[in-house]
């Protein structure tokens, strides 16, 4: 279990945008989504001017920007939802190309999709740039409940034991000639789910018991200190202010 | 669900609730396990998150998947249940970008307070009424898990009409979701139901929801004649 933890979404690298502490990161990337969040949706050059302020982060922090595009997909579902939306809303409806749509309807799927996706590229710069656990550290210096990140940190140390487990079963299924077809194969999958929540589980005492024999208490050790100059303060909030500059003149100008 | 679904104001005000909820699950989950939380409900955490990923088809061609609220509260109990997928949701929002950050406040309403709140209510409801047998544990597992998917869509839809920001009529969005997702309860119930009363047959005393179920064992120093 010593190696292979570097996750899938962080991407490593040494630029600016890595090498700032986690928690100012965290704060950006909040107060950022929730400027987006509250900017008046008639306002389309806000929406390009934010992508273009996180096109400027993509840049400063060396990544692909095709990586960046390719991992939108997550989003997939929603945006299955918000191309309903013209259809079921109400209000003044307007023909587009011979079908007749509801206008509020179309600002509305307007509205998810565009901040919808500068909140999931926001939220993917930060996973890509910064490693998962100082990303805890962050969030824990950001006066989270130890515990809480401490839950956290042992889900994503044994995340992939646990899935690796799931997948050893799947392979024994198979074996055996198991394929889920319909929903009489409920039976077998869920006596699967139980067998793994019974590993998971027992596996959480033996690790308990492990930690408590080197000495745990209920926390654990400081191992790297994360604070925060005033300098990297102020270089992490560029992105939020240059944010609140286009919010304020969204509001103000018609 | 990601940002920009429920307004600026409302997510924030989620936001508070969702803390405020945890707040009370840390303090439970505390007196519940003691200093054994941090592993055990992490590791439950993963399996959480492991059985979400396991797909199970549901008609021809289609497949849902676990949102496990009810099954990890009646496992594990209510408080450490809330804690689990909380912080499931809060891993997947910081390092998948799966859920908006502004969206989790109303993500562990939802998700993990109102599922594993009903889920578990209904199941210690049921268990009151029904004979204390394991097929009675299982049906009482079907029925927290099948009231509580629906629940939680009837309570998205609340927060929806408090601050969506799309012009759709709460009826059209309350009939919409409560429909599907009441499809989407008996599958999670059906899994639910099947999962607990498997853990039952093997570790009777791991399930906390039907802890006072198990007879505890008896010492005898004679062959027990049956």
């Amino acid at each position: 279990m010593g190696a292979g933890h570097a996750h899938r979404l962080y991407v490593p690298g040494a630029s600016v945008v890595h090498r700032l502490p986690p928690q100012c990161k965290l704060v950006a990337v909040l107060a950022f989504v929730l400027l987006v969040v509250a900017t008046p949706r008639e306002r389309f050059w806000a929406f390009g001017a934010y992508a273009a302020l996180l096109a400027v982060v993509v840049v400063a922090a060396r990544l692909n920007p095709l990586m960046v595009l390719r991992r939108i997909v997550i989003e997939l579902p929603f945006v299955a939802f918000a191309f309903l939306m013209p259809f079921v809303a109400e209000g003044e409806k307007v023909a587009v190309l011979g079908v007749h749509l509801s206008q509020s309807g179309l600002w509305g799927a307007w509205n998810i999709l565009a901040k919808g996706t500068l909140g999931v590229v926001a939220s993917i710069l930060l996973a890509a740039t910064t490693e998962p656990r100082l990303l805890l550290l962050g969030v824990e210096r950001l006066r989270m409940p130890q515990l809480i990140t401490q839950i956290a940190a042992f889900m994503l140390r044994y995340g992939d034991v646990v899935t690796a487990e799931l997948n050893r079963m799947k392979v024994a299924r198979a074996a055996r000639g198991f394929e889920a077809r319909d929903i009489r194969a409920t039976g077998v999958l869920a006596r699967s789910v139980g067998a793994l929540f019974l590993r998971s589980y027992e596996r959480g005492e033996r690790v308990h018991l492990a930690m408590v024999s080197r000495g745990y208490d209920g926390r654990m050790p400081v191992l790297h200190e994360v604070g925060a100059t005033t300098a990297q303060w102020t270089a992490a909030a560029a992105l939020p202010l240059a944010a609140a500059l286009v919010t304020a003149a969204a509001w103000m100008m018609p | 669900m990601p940002d920009g679904f429920i307004d600026a104001p409302v997510s924030i005000a989620a936001g508070a609730v969702a803390v405020a909820g945890v707040a009370v699950a840390l303090r439970g989950a505390r007196r519940e396990l003691d200093d054994r939380t941090a592993p055990l409900a992490g590791l439950t955490a993963a399996f959480v998150f492991a059985a979400q990923m396991l797909n199970f088809p549901v008609a021809s061609g289609t497949s849902g998947h676990l949102l496990g609220g009810a099954l990890a509260a009646i496992l594990v109990g209510p408080y450490t249940g809330v804690l689990c997928v909380a912080v499931v949701l809060l891993v997947q929002a910081l390092l998948f970008a799966d859920g908006g950050i502004t969206a989790l406040g109303v993500n562990i309403i939802t998700m993990a307070l109102v599922t594993v709140v009903v889920g578990y209510g209904v199941f210690r409801l049921l268990l009151r009424v029904l004979p204390k047998t394991r097929a009675s544990a299982t049906a009482a597992a079907f029925g927290g898990a099948v009231v509580s998917v629906p629940c939680s869509a009837l309570v998205f839809t609340l927060i929806y009409a408090a601050g969506g920001t799309a012009d759709v009529s709460v009826g059209k969005v309350a009939a919409a979701m409560v429909g599907v997702h009441v499809l989407i309860g008996i599958g999670e119930a059906l899994i639910t139901a099947v999962t607990v009363s498997s853990v039952l047959a093997v570790r009777p005393d791991l399930v906390y929801g039907a802890r006072g179920m198990v007879k505890a064992l008896e010492l005898h120093d004679e062959p027990v004649r049956v």
